[in-house]
């Protein structure tokens, strides 16, 4: 596994940078640079921010970012392979996507089959995502984000609706696809077993950035505790 | 097949749907004619271009009276028949007033306005009746679907000792006001086409200007009193104010009083003998001669004009229905800002805006209108009729479709353009789409039934005929016949939402 290597040029820059939600400041005077190769944790109770500053970290280069939001947005008629298959529309001629969405054709399938086995989704492959259970739901959107085959994934909450077991797996799966990767969590302890980098927010600010390896669950709980 | 493969996407229900119904429609295209007849049709569109673009008024007074004319007959129409159907709504429960309110919405205001005038004449009772009978099915159908639909709660929790109409005023009708209010000016905009429409069969509305300029190739003319109506319905919001309804009310009252010099001994007449089928006219029992003779008028009558009559309005409608479809899908994006996100807010909004202004103007178009402009070009064929049906009904529900995209929460990563309408748009408004299109299927095929007095061979047609030719009974059976068509199809649409459970808001994802 890569370990940060902080000397090369920082992948994601924010000076003084204020960010806004809804035209409501969200986050404010914000500094933050996470270079290539991190593994980053954003902790903090909802509405915190993380959801925001994911979007910041996206729009600085969206053309390397594996996205996978909250909101999966999925296309409910559509199967899992075709939701799948969405992250990688940019690759085809319009006219290779189009007969795809009719018929499945062999190279797509090629793509998102192997894919699919490692997220448990061979059997759902062509059920409707409308037809799927939740945890389903969010592993075709984890696969639309694997399928794009960037170098970063940023993911906002991507296991939280399966269990904790399932979780682990599939963020070691991200972790072992991406160089870089971001994620916004809820969870505590998986927080600290899978990422290297710790950012706590709270009130509009950054109030822990920390190397997990000099953290404990227990410096975390005061984020979701306060005021 | 292993497991991998099988295929379970809601997906695929819509589309083999779809699918047949396309088919039928290609098959119908093979049955009917659509040949463009008419010499050059080059030459006559070139002709009403320059018509368009030069609007002439004759006569003031009589562009302004036919004006006020249409105005009139669909404001009086309009409110007797919200008043009728908010009372048909009250019992909307029993099966007998919903089989009533299907009845008499499933003829067309044309054909209301034919029968009327054989006993009133083109005077004022019959452009107003013409109009609030079927629109009182309407809205009867309606009102007493938003009657179902409000929130039960506030019902319940009334004490159960008031009157069932206390009760009903306290607790539903003001959950279903607005809905009923908008729903009613919508209809109101309807009913100014209608009224407009009614100036083709002889009523001095707009129409009966139109037809005659047109006929005569005086598209000038003809642009002005177009033009006018145009304006009439897009500018409606402008002067039509809650507040001011009362006002016009009056005005339109006292502009127009509903009236008609009726002989009685006519409506005896038409009504104990000329509607009455030929055979049995003044027989009072029924021998065996008699049931003889009226089974061989009907069988005649079934092969020479039910018949051809009732294939031609199916062949058309499943045409027209999977055109209006096909156009509603093509028109969406231009009234949707997920397809206007290039370029500089100002100039997004102002081409939003200009698509949408032109799904408006479509819609504003009678199709009956469009159809007879469409048969000048193009000659007589089924042509003019497919273009006229397609275009207004496929702006109508484009326009509705475009708004829905507006709900949409899009990830910041979606596709764009071709790509993004094809995997994102059209799969999510798919249902809705067909909903709409089953919703607008019933229409379409009243309207189809009607184009037929154009000379198109459908139902109207052998309608309009026997009434030229005063066979008042072949006329009457030919309408419940048109009728019986359209609660056909209105049931199995309603039976196809159901199935596909089009009603539910599918978005949940």
């Amino acid at each position: 596994m890569t370990n940060s290597s902080k000397q090369s040029a920082p992948l994601f820059q924010l000076r003084d940078q204020r960010l806004q939600y809804q035209g409501r400041t969200v986050l404010d005077n914000l500094c933050l640079s996470i270079a290539s190769g991190e593994r980053v944790a954003l902790i903090g109770e909802s509405g915190s921010g993380k959801s925001t500053l994911l979007k910041a970290l996206r729009e600085q280069r969206p053309d390397q970012v594996a996205w996978c939001p909250q909101q999966p947005g999925l296309v409910p008629i559509l199967s899992a392979f075709h939701n799948m298959y969405m992250g990688a529309l940019d690759r085809y001629s319009l006219a290779y996507n189009l007969v795809n969405l009719v018929k499945p054709l062999p190279g797509a399938r090629a793509l998102v089959e192997p894919i699919a086995k490692q997220l448990g989704l061979e059997q759902q492959l062509f059920s409707s995502t409308d037809k799927l259970s939740g945890g389903q739901q969010q592993r075709t959107s984890i696969g639309r984000a694997l399928i794009q085959q960037r170098a970063i994934f940023l993911g906002d909450e991507p296991v939280a609706n399966v269990d904790e077991y399932q979780g682990d797996a599939l963020l070691q799966l991200i972790c072992q696809q991406h160089q870089t990767v971001v994620l916004a969590l809820h969870d505590i302890t998986q927080a600290l077993s899978i990422c290297t980098r710790i950012i706590g927010l709270q009130d509009g600010a950054i109030v822990l950035d920390a190397p997990s390896d000099q953290l404990q669950a227990s410096d975390l709980a005061g984020l979701y505790s306060a005021s | 097949m292993s497991a991998s493969n099988s295929i379970n996407t809601s997906a695929s229900a819509l589309r083999n749907l779809s699918f047949w119904f396309a088919l039928s429609a290609l098959l119908c295209l093979l049955l009917v004619d659509i040949e463009i007849s008419s010499a050059d049709p080059w030459a006559e569109l070139g002709l009403m271009t320059a018509g368009a673009l030069s609007p002439s008024v004759w006569s003031w007074p009589t562009l302004l009276s036919s004006l006020a004319n249409t105005f009139a007959f669909a404001l009086q129409g309009v409110t007797l028949a919200a008043m009728g159907g908010f009372v048909l709504a009250l019992g909307y429960r029993f099966t007998l007033v919903r089989a009533f309110c299907a009845f008499i919405r499933s003829i067309h205001e044309l054909f209301w306005a034919l029968l009327f005038m054989q006993v009133a004449g083109l005077s004022s009772l019959t452009g107003l009746l013409a109009i609030a009978i079927p629109y009182a099915g309407t809205l009867a159908k309606i009102y007493g679907e938003l009657f179902e639909e409000v929130d039960p709660a506030p019902a319940n929790n009334l004490p159960p000792t008031s009157s069932r109409l206390s009760h009903f005023c306290y607790s539903v009708l003001p959950l279903a006001w607005r809905s009923m209010a908008t729903y009613t000016s919508y209809r109101f905009e309807c009913a100014i086409r209608s009224s407009a429409i009614l100036g083709f069969v002889g009523l001095p509305t707009l129409g009966f200007h139109l037809e005659t300029a047109l006929s005569d190739g005086q598209y000038s003319e003809a642009a002005a009193f177009f033009y006018a109506l145009l304006l009439l319905i897009g500018t409606l919001r402008l002067w039509l104010h809650k507040r001011l309804l009362p006002v016009y009310l009056v005005a339109v009252f006292y502009y127009l009083p509903p009236q008609a010099t009726i002989s009685w001994q006519l409506l005896v007449r038409f009504i104990s003998e000329d509607i009455v089928p030929a055979p049995l006219r003044g027989q009072t029992i029924a021998s065996a001669e008699t049931l003889n003779s009226l089974s061989q008028w009907f069988s005649l009558l079934w092969q020479q004009q039910i018949w051809p009559g009732l294939v031609n309005t199916v062949l058309l409608g499943q045409i027209s229905l999977v055109f209006t479809g096909l156009l509603a899908l093509a028109l969406l994006p231009l009234n949707s800002s997920l397809f206007f996100r290039h370029g500089r807010i100002v100039s997004r909004h102002l081409k939003r805006s200009i698509g949408d202004s032109i799904l408006v103007l479509l819609r504003t178009l009678p199709e009956y209108l469009l159809a007879f402009i469409g048969l000048l070009i193009f000659g007589p064929s089924m042509l003019p009729a497919i273009l006229a049906l397609g275009i207004h009904n496929g702006a109508i529900i484009g326009h509705l479709l475009g708004r829905y995209t507006e709900e949409f929460n899009l990830r910041d990563d979606a596709s764009r353009g071709i790509t993004l309408y094809f995997y994102e748009v059209l799969p999510r408004i798919y249902r809705q789409f067909l909903a709409f299109l089953f919703y607008r299927w019933e229409v379409i095929l009243r309207e189809t039934a009607i184009l037929g007095i154009l000379g198109i061979a459908t139902l109207g047609f052998y309608i309009d005929s026997a009434f030229e030719t005063f066979r008042f009974d072949v006329a009457l059976l030919l309408i419940l016949v048109s009728a019986a068509l359209n609660i056909s199809v209105d049931q199995f649409a309603r039976y196809l939402r159901q199935r596909l459970q089009l009603k539910t808001v599918p978005e949940s994802l």
